[in-house]
This record gives structure tokens, sequence and C-alpha cells, in this order.
């Protein structure tokens, strides 16, 4: 009836998890009895569990990301404390305990951190910034969020039902093999980065749809704002990359579960096929995260620089370059597996030549602010930031993209280093900056500027003194994934680390205490004119927060920055354009499908680890029935009615118009 | 201000002298409206097209996640474990029927997309019915295959190259299984609400998806049947 | 404090930062083994390494000062700047901006192509001396060392001549691994069912650390190993005292060393079954035995019949 899963696979020997799992377990259930008995669950199931609006969507794919973020630093804080204890000593943390956290780490802040993040906001921002009202299949894009949270849940179920996995973040074979990881913990791994990424793929293909088939009249490609250029091409490779992912863990499962032989020792099975699948996509999905906060980037040093982005079709051309490039460069992951000099030189010089485009996008964001005005907010600092220490992280990988380099960098605490330096100066960067940015957008007040420059010069200081020591200890011959060493020189570096992770704590603290003051002083906070930062996208042409329609008639686009455009004329001309003639709007019905099939996909999920086979088969049939209730609905569209328009796009007018005069005054 | 009504002149002044140095308007600016549609001058496309456009754009995700199965089964072909090799296995004449049968199947697919233009509800149910025999008669025959090779011995656990064989032809047997179901909810859908605008659009979908299966199967046939018995 | 301050004093932090970082290389260069190698392998990486830094440094640093320096320059209550808020391109940095980058990874790649070939792991060093053959297993989790032509073999130790080429064959016992001596350079993935080539040579007399640089499971920080590089009398010497001591190593003896084991100590072996690596390479003998599920003391969940 239970498969395999007993009382025995609650890790009662292990404190830290069940601890760890009870206070986040009391937590949840105190804000769930919070909700029920304030009266908020009607309200949280109608706008927004069961909303199919891009913004609410885009909205909790953030929040799933910012709180696994506390997940997956809580386990680098726990990695971090343990090697800095750890010389000559066990530590705190047994290896098996410490496996299952490096493992976790990795794949929630690759899969459930920096995924949902760019995701989320490239789902808020894309339709706003395309001058639309709503993706191309919005109930398929909440199915799509709710899968993602999905995998997170599985992933924190192995807390305390059973193990994670001990492979590391990639679950390399034979290691991964029932052989010789007969636990739960690779399952665990597997059916969760399945389930989500059923979802991803989804999202990418919303997203690619969106882009390509649903602009504003007038918006052709070359107007796009960079952003919708990087989100384009983040999710083509998405598109292209995800269902390799797919094939690659399901030859992994069918070996596990059904004693196939694809990545076995025995029968024929090859493991360096693993290596080659897992890159083919695990490259291309390193620029699946970089891509959108390149765009981020862009965007917001033009705003605060108050000038267009320098070099508009060069960084489009770039972007894309990247893009293509991404495919082509996968076998410099496993250069020590010995290949040969050929194949070795072709994939090292390939991986430089990603360099290129990516050195002009930095030249240009460089040059977009000179001859700026720049406004040092803290979005601006992100990307000050965020240029300063991609540049670093960029070097080194240029470093370890050559073979004989390599050669004595792999899998070091250098590599370690290097890919930190590029996800967190990089993809947090810029999601931290994005998440600043368009917050005054998504709720109508602005995150407090105060709290936002701490938690950025924590954030930065703390990033250094943690991860510069990195780079010296791989040079000094430490690999990665130790749990206890014996040199004596490494150990004052690892405390040095140790000392960083817990200034970037202060960084995290700083943010959370940001967001609760920010709530608490919103109304001094308030952004009325929905252009908090004088912007230049169509995304700030809108009330903040946007109407459910984003736009009350959809704009017409003349120009590379429409709402710049906008703004100088209405200067020029000194009011406001003609009151539109304002239609009724159909918009896309709410529908808990999302929600529904998640809960069965949990279902199939768990099940499937546990070997509950019953469960899984009642799972399925859930999810179908699910979708065949959706498909059999008679009323898809919701219809706002033109005064309900009227009267939603007069209040922004009139907030503008306001605006207006008090510009004039001032000038 | 209005996001869209204050559009009204064509051109905003801030824009204008940025093109002089730019010759070949490499840099911003460029994007001017050339009048020229198709590239996003007439707004978001209508729905059907949209809908289209997804789902070709996920059918060509899948034939990516095919051609990963097709690049194992490429890689441990010879990979037998001194268990059988396909020449020793693969019955062609029984592959040949499952060929016929969703070839033809494709045809009546295609048939039953012609009714549904139509709107004839009786052909729509007759093409549609023939292509779900087609497809099940595809299926048992694939699964005699299978259970054949399992009694002999020949199952996925046998070799590496027997596994990713399964995987590949079984994974388009997943695909046609679920195919199947979707034709079945079609089917029902047409019968219980009629050709309603949103169904019209699913059953395009789903012959989409149903075409996308025959050119899969030309691949596995080649690849596994043909190249896989040579040596 | 006013922001302005905050940018200067995170501009100098960050300047003083990078050179501390760079001081940093410098001094702890008797520490860092990879900038401190002792064979021409290491040598030969090491010198790529600090040229490829190099050359990328002329681009790196005066980019980042110059992005401080602008975003410091044109802040906006800076009323000596220049202010272009329409300039957005220029054909001429463009051509910099491409042909800059371009041109450093045409060297570089350069350094790439060549030193890939010229550094390949499994290319033969040249040298007088007749190459030290070393075959080595990675098991779960200690290292083992079979020296064939003089047929003796050890745990977790290796002994080589001083200035000898040493021809390593490599192989797992069951999982993949990783075999690095930092000091002598190139590492290499150890798998199951093949043999990878690897060659080196130690040109100093001392005693080196070597380790497994490839998670491999619980025992893996446990799976160092040291090589001693003496000269050929002592060299021989060993060999000789290795072959008057310790067990024979045998199928049977090699089975039950592939059992998981953790922070195995050195040993030594007199003697070695002569084809007892082609067997293991080649899958004769069977993949070594992963963790018994059975066992009580079990870290494995769920544990099996539980």
């Amino acid at each position: 009836m239970l498969g395999r899963l007993t009382l025995a696979a609650i890790p009662l020997d292990q404190p830290i998890p069940l601890i760890a799992a009870a206070l986040v377990g009391l937590v949840l259930l105190a804000v769930m009895a919070w909700i029920v008995f304030a009266g908020h669950l009607p309200y949280l199931w109608r706008e927004w569990i069961t909303s199919v609006d891009h913004k609410r969507v885009g909205i909790m794919y953030t929040l799933l990301a910012l709180v696994m973020l506390l997940r997956g630093f809580s386990d680098a804080i726990l990695m971090r404390s343990q090697q800095a204890l750890a010389y000559q000593a066990p530590g705190y943390l047994p290896p098996e305990h410490y496996d299952q956290i490096f493992s976790a780490h990795g794949t929630l802040m690759i899969f459930f951190v920096a995924m949902p993040f760019m995701i989320g906001l490239m789902n808020f921002v894309l339709p706003l910034q395309l001058g639309v009202r709503d993706v191309a299949f919005p109930t398929l894009n909440s199915v799509s969020f709710w899968l993602t949270a999905t995998g997170a849940l599985l992933v924190n179920i192995s807390l305390v039902v059973g193990e994670f996995a001990r492979t590391g973040w990639l679950p390399y074979p034979p290691l991964s093999e029932t052989a010789y990881s007969p636990g739960v913990g690779v399952d665990y791994y597997l059916w969760s980065l399945q389930i989500s990424g059923v979802g991803t793929l989804m999202s990418g293909i919303n997203l690619v749809t969106t882009i390509l088939k649903m602009r504003a009249p007038g918006m052709t490609y070359l107007r796009m704002p960079m952003f919708c250029w990087t989100a384009l091409a983040s999710n083509l490779l998405i598109v292209a990359a995800f269902p390799i992912l797919t094939a690659t863990l399901a030859m992994l499962i069918l070996d596990r579960y059904l004693g196939f032989h694809f990545f076995t020792n025995e029968a024929g099975g090859n493991v360096m096929m693993f290596n080659n699948l897992i890159w083919a996509w695990g490259h291309p999905e390193v620029y699946i995260l970089i891509l959108p906060a390149f765009g981020i980037f862009s965007e917001v040093i033009s705003t605060f620089s108050e000038k267009p982005l320098f070099g508009y079709r060069s960084m489009v051309m770039a972007t894309m370059a990247i893009c293509l490039l991404a495919f082509m460069v996968w076998l410099h992951h496993f250069f020590t597996m010995g290949a040969g000099g050929d194949v070795n030189a072709v994939f090292g010089v390939a991986t430089m030549i990603i360099a290129v485009p990516t050195g002009v996008k930095v030249f240009n964001w460089l040059f977009t602010m000179y001859g700026g005005r720049i406004r040092l907010d803290t979005p601006m600092l992100w990307a000050i930031g965020f240029v300063v220490t991609f540049t670093i992280g960029g070097m080194t990988g240029v470093m370890l993209a050559i073979p004989p380099a390599d050669f004595v960098l792999h899998n070091s605490l250098f590599l370690v280093a290097h890919f930190h330096n590029v996800i967190i100066g990089g993809v947090l960067f810029g999601g931290f900056a994005g998440y600043t940015f368009w917050f005054p957008k998504a709720f109508g007040f602005r995150l407090h500027e105060g709290w936002g420059k701490a938690a950025f010069w924590c954030w930065i200081v703390g990033f250094y003194v943690a991860f510069m020591p990195l780079y010296l200890l791989g040079l000094m011959g430490m690999t990665r994934r130790m749990q206890h060493y014996d040199d004596p020189t490494w150990h004052p570096w690892l405390i040095v680390a140790a000392v960083g992770a817990a200034i970037i704590l202060a960084g995290i603290i700083c943010q959370v205490v940001q967001l609760f003051v920010s709530i608490r002083q919103r109304a001094s906070l308030r952004d009325e004119t929905g252009d908090p930062w004088n912007g230049r996208s169509l995304e700030w042409s809108t009330a903040s927060p946007p109407p459910a329609f984003n736009f009350a008639v959809l704009p017409e686009v003349h120009g590379e920055e429409p709402y710049w455009g906008i703004k100088q004329r209405a200067h020029e001309q000194q009011h406001l354009d003609n009151t539109p003639d304002y239609e009724p709007i159909d918009m896309p019905r709410n529908s808990p499908t999302g929600f529904v099939c998640a809960f069965f996909a949990t279902l199939v999920g768990f099940a499937l680890i546990w070997y509950m086979w019953w469960l899984a088969i009642v799972g399925l049939l859930g999810a179908y029935a699910t979708f065949v209730v959706f498909a059999w609905r008679n009323r898809v569209e919701d219809v706002i009615p033109a005064e309900t328009v009227a009267r939603i796009d007069q209040a922004n007018r009139r907030a503008r118009a306001r605006a207006l005069e008090t510009l004039e005054v001032a000038s | 201000m209005s996001s869209a009504s204050t559009f009204a002149a064509p051109e905003s002044n801030g824009q204008k002298s940025r093109s002089g140095g730019d010759p070949y308007q490499l840099g911003r600016d460029a994007g001017r409206d050339d009048g020229s549609t198709g590239r996003g001058s007439g707004g978001p496309a209508p729905k059907r097209i949209v809908v289209g456009y997804g789902f070709w754009i996920f059918i060509l995700s899948d034939i990516i996640m095919f051609a990963a199965f097709f690049a194992a089964f490429a890689v441990l072909k010879d990979a037998t474990a001194g268990g059988p090799s396909g020449m020793q296995l693969f019955d062609r004449r029984n592959v040949g029927v499952e060929t016929v049968c969703l070839l033809l199947s494709s045809y009546t697919c295609g048939m039953a997309s012609l009714a549904m233009l139509r709107k004839n509800q009786l052909w729509f149910h007759v093409a549609m019915l023939a292509t779900a025999v087609l497809g099940a008669m595809f299926l048992g025959l694939e699964f005699k295959e299978f259970a054949d090779l399992v009694s002999r011995g020949a199952g996925p656990s046998r070799s590496a190259f027997l596994s990713a064989f399964f995987t590949l032809v079984g994974c388009h047997g997943l695909h046609v299984t679920c195919g199947l179901l979707w034709l079945l909810t079609m089917m029902a859908q047409v019968f219980a609400k009629g050709f309603r605008d949103d169904i019209l659009r699913r059953t395009m979908c789903f012959t989409l998806f149903w075409h996308a299966l025959d050119i899969v199967w030309v691949g596995v046939f080649t690849v596994v049947y043909l190249m896989g018995v040579t040596t | 404090m006013s922001l302005p301050k905050l940018l200067v004093r995170g501009a100098l932090a960050w300047s003083t930062r990078i050179t501390a970082g760079l001081l940093g290389f410098l001094l702890a260069g008797c520490q860092a083994r990879v900038l401190d190698p002792q064979g021409p392998v290491g040598v030969a990486e090491r010198m790529i390494l600090l040229n490829a830094l190099a050359i990328m440094l002329c681009i790196v640093v005066p980019l980042i000062v110059a992005v401080l320096g602008f975003a410091w320059w044109f802040r906006t209550g800076n009323p000596k700047a220049r202010r272009l808020p329409e300039w957005s391109f220029s054909g001429q940095i463009e051509i910099v901006t491409w042909s800059v980058p371009l041109m450093a990874i045409m060297f570089l790649g350069g350094i790439a192509w060549f030193g890939s070939h010229e550094l390949d792991p499994g290319k033969p060093l040249s040298s007088e001396k007749k190459p030290l053959d070393v075959q080595v297993v990675s098991l779960d989790w200690k290292w083992l060392f079979i020296l064939p032509d003089q047929k003796v073999a050890s745990i977790n130790s290796l002994v080589v001549p001083v200035g000898t080429p040493v021809r390593f064959a490599l192989t797992s016992a069951s999982v993949m691994n990783a075999f690095f001596i930092p000091r002598l350079g190139s590492m290499i993935y150890t798998m199951n069912g093949m043999v990878q080539k690897l060659n080196l040579q130690a040109d100093h007399e001392g005693t080196y650390d070597g380790l497994s640089s490839h998670f491999s499971g619980d025992g893996f920080p446990g799976m160092h190993f040291t090589v001693r590089a003496v000269p050929q009398a002592e060299f021989d010497a060993w060999v000789e005292a290795a072959r008057g001591s310790g067990p024979a190593l045998d199928e049977n003896a090699y089975t039950s060393l592939a059992r998981q084991s953790m922070n195995v100590p050195a040993a030594t072996f007199r003697d070695v079954a002569a084809d007892l690596f082609d067997r293991i390479a080649t899958q004769q003998i069977p993949p070594g035995p992963g963790p018994d599920q059975t066992d009580p003391q079990s870290k494995i969940s769920p544990k099996a019949g539980g």
C-alpha cells in the first residue's frame, strides 16, 4: 500500500533537517491558520491561486524563488560552516548529510531560485513591455507555475521523508545508479526535476509564442525593448534544451526503475553519454539564466542613465549570437575525460568565442553610461556591481575554457568560485535589480531605498569575501565537495569564506527587513504616476499596479522607446492626447486547473518515489480529468465592460496629467 | 496619460537627430516603421494563429526530445553486451504493417480535419474513428513485437542496445497512446459541444500532433529498422 | 552617509580588494600548488594559466576602472559632466567593442589550440629515460596503484623515481573519480570499463599530495594519497622492500578490497596477478559493489526490508 515508505524513512537521527523542517512547517501552519481565520482564503483562492493573470503568476514565481533562496542559502551557510570547522575533524555534518546538502543547494539554487526568478520577471514584464494584455496561453502559464512549485515542494519533502540525492546537483552515473545510490534521494531529484521541467518547457513555449506573435501594433522586432530580446533568446533556449534534460532524466529513471542499461557499468551502458547529454542541456541552461539578467541590466542602465541603450542592434546581435553558441560548447564541462587534443581544442576555442558577444555587451553598457545623467538608485547599484563582478567571473571563465588550464582547475574550488561569480554576480544581481526596478509596477509602491542599499553593500562585500578565497583555494589544489580535509593551509581561507557567507546573510536580512519596512511605509512610498523611475518602455505607461487588462486600448508603437516618445510629446504639447474610445475587453477567466493539476502531480511524484504504484495511477487519472473538466468549460472569458475600463483608465490619465503639471511648474 | 491614445503623432521629436551619424542604421532608432506587415506591425495575431504557432513550437521541442533518444540509440546500437543484435531480432514484415497503419491513420486524420472545416459531424466522427482504429492497430502490433522480444529473452534489461531500442520505440508508442486518448477526448467534445471555436483549435493541434508522430515514425523506421539492422 | 561617500568607499574597497587579491596570489605562491608545479606538465600549464590571466587583465582592469569612473563622473550631481541624452550609436566605438574582445580571444584561442594538443594527457613526454608504467584503479574510496613491471602494488601511496616520465593507465572499479596530483599537473577522470592515459613527471624530489577531484560518494573526502618522488636507487630499494612484505594481490584479495571503505591507510602488496588491471578494465572482474542496504549501520534511506 505504501510502497517502500515506512516510519523509518523519517530521519530521526538527523536533528538539523528535522528541526529546520519543523520550524518551516510551523511557520507555514501559522501563515495558513492566519489566512483561514482572518478570512483571506477566498481572496487568496480567487485572486491568486486560480489566477491566470500573467502579472500574478509572475509575482508568484518570484515569491517562490525568494522563499527557495532562503532554503538554498541556509544550505550554503551549513556548507561554509562545516568546511570552516572540518579541518582534521569531522565537523558537525556527517558525510551522508553533507552530501545531501550540497546536492540540494545546487539543485534548489538553479532550478527553484534562479529559474523561477527569471521566469517570474519575464512573465510579469514581457506582456507589459510588448503592449499586450496577457501571455499567449494564460491557463498554461498557471499550470507551468504550479508544476514548478510541485518540484520545489518535493525537494523540500525529502528533508523529512527519506533523503535527498547525495550525488551533486547533476547526478553523474554510475554513482546515481541503483547499485551505488539505492536510496530514494536520487528518485526525489529525478521526479521533482521531471515535473518542474515540464512546467519550465511549457513556460518557454508560452513566452516564445507571446514574443513572436503577440506584440502591440507597430512593435516590430527591432523596436522590442532589449529585455524582450534577451527573454526571446532565453526562451528559445528553454524550448531547445529542456527536452534534452527530460530525455536524459527519463533514461536514468528507466535505469533505476526498470533495470535498463543506459548509464550502468554493466551490459554496455555508457557513462560518457550521460555527461554529453546532461551538458547538452546544462550549458544552454547557463545562458537561459544569464540572458534575461542581461536584459534587465540593459533596461536598468539605460533608464538610470536617462539615455537610450548604446548600440541596440549590436546588443541584439550579441544576444542572438550567444543563443546560438550556447549549444556548441557543452564539452568544456569535461575536458578532463580524455577526449583528445582536437576535440578539446575545438570546444575550448568555441567557448572562448562566447566571450566576444559578452564582451560587446559589457562595452555597450559602459557606453550607455557615457554622457548619461546617472541616478545611483538601488537597481543601478546592482547593475554597476554586476558589470564589475561579472567581468571578473567572465575572465576566470575564459581561463577555465583553455583545456590545459582546465586540467589543473577543473572541479576545484576555482571552478566553484567562477560559477558563483557569474551566477550570483550575474543572475542573482540581475534578479535583485529587476525585483527593485519593477516592484513599484507590481504593487504600486517602491521598496525602501536605504535598506535596499544596505542589502546591496552587504551582498557585494559578502560575495567578494566569500568567493575570492575560493579562487585561491582552487589554486591551492582544494577540490569541491569535501566534507572534511587535512590540509592546514586551506583552513584560514575557508574561515574567511564563512565570514563572507555571514556578510551575505546580513544582506539577506536587510532584504527581508526592506520588504517589511516598505509594506509598512507603503503610503509614503506610493507610486502615483505609474512611472517612478522616468522609464522608457511601455510598462511604465500604465498604472501601478496595472489593471487586469494592462492597457485600456492597445498602444500603437512608432519608435523604439515608445513611452519615452509619449512623454516627450506630452511635454511639448503640454497636454495629454485625447481620450480614446473605450471598448469592452475580454479577459480569460481564472481557473483552478493549474493548482489542481499540480496537486495530482505531487501525488504522482511522491507515489513514484516511494513505489506506490496505485497512487501514481490515481494521480495521473486525476490530472487527465482536470484537463477534461477544463476543456469542457462553456464560458472561457469574462467581459470587462467599457465603463469599467474607462473609469480605471481615467484615474490613470488624471494621475499623469497631475504629473505633467508638476513637471511644467518645475520647469 | 493613457497608454494608447497618446500615440496620435507618428513621429516623436526626441528621436529624429540620432540616425545622422549612422548611415547603415546599426544603432538605435533604426526600426523605423517601414509599413511592412507581418513583423508585428499589425498587433497581436488572431487566436487561431497563436494557438497553432505555440503548438508547432511544442512539436519542435518534442522532436528535440526524440532526437536525444535517437542519439542514445545511435551511441548504444552496438552495445549488445553479447546479446542479440537488431539483425537477429527485428521482423520487418510486422514493422511494415505497423507503418502502413500509421500512415493510413494520418490520411484519415487529414480527412477528419477536412470534415471539421466543413462542420460535418458525421464524416468527422467516421474519419476520427478510423484514425483511432488504425492507431490502435499500430499499438497492438507494436505491443506484439515487444512481447515477442521479451519472451525471447531480449527485453530492455538485456543490453544497452535493447534499452535504447525499447525506449526510443516505446516513447513513440507512448506518444501514440496519448494521442489516442486525446483523439477520443476530442471526439467526445465535438459530439457534446459541436464545432466551437476553441474546440476547432484543439482539434487542429491534435491533427498537427498526429502528423508529427508520423514523421517521427518515419525516422524510427529508417534509423532503427533499416539502418539498425545493417552491420 | 551620503551616497557619493558610499560609492567612493566602495570603489576604494574594490580596488584594494583586487590589489590584495593579486598580492595574495604572489604571497600564496608557496602554498598554491597549482602555481608551484614540480614537473614539466604542471610548469607548462601554469605558464598558460598566467599568460591568459595577464592578457585578460589588460582588458578587464581598464574596463572595471572605466565602469566605476563613468558611473561616478556622470552622476546626476556632477555639473561638469557632459550630457549626451540622445547619443546611442557610434560606428567607431562599435568596431572597437567588437574587435578588442575578438582579437583577445583569437590570441587566447591560439594558446588554447596549441596547448590542448601539446599538453594532451595521453601524449608521451619526451625524455631519454624509459617511462615507468603505473596502473591506477580508483576504488570506493581509495586508490590502488599497480606497478606492472615491478609486480608490486600499493594503496593510497605511490613512489616514483624522480626525473622519469610516468605513464599512467587509469580505470575505475566502480563510480567515476578524477585522478589529480596538483603539483604535477593534469587531472583525468577514471571510469569503469575504460582506460584513460596520463603522462606526468616529477622533476624534484619531494612528497606531493594527490586526491580524487571528482565527487564519488560518502568516502570521497578521505580519498587522498601521497606521491613520493625519490632517486632511482631509493625507488629500487622501495620496490625491493615492497616485494618482501605485505600480502599478495590476487583476484580474491582485490574483490575484498573493492568493497566500500573509508579513510584507508597506505599499504603495499608484494605480488600482483599479472593481468589484474586488464581484467578490471575489461570488466572481467565485475564492478565493485555499492553500499549494503541491509546493513543496520547503513546510512541509506530507506533501509532495505525496513
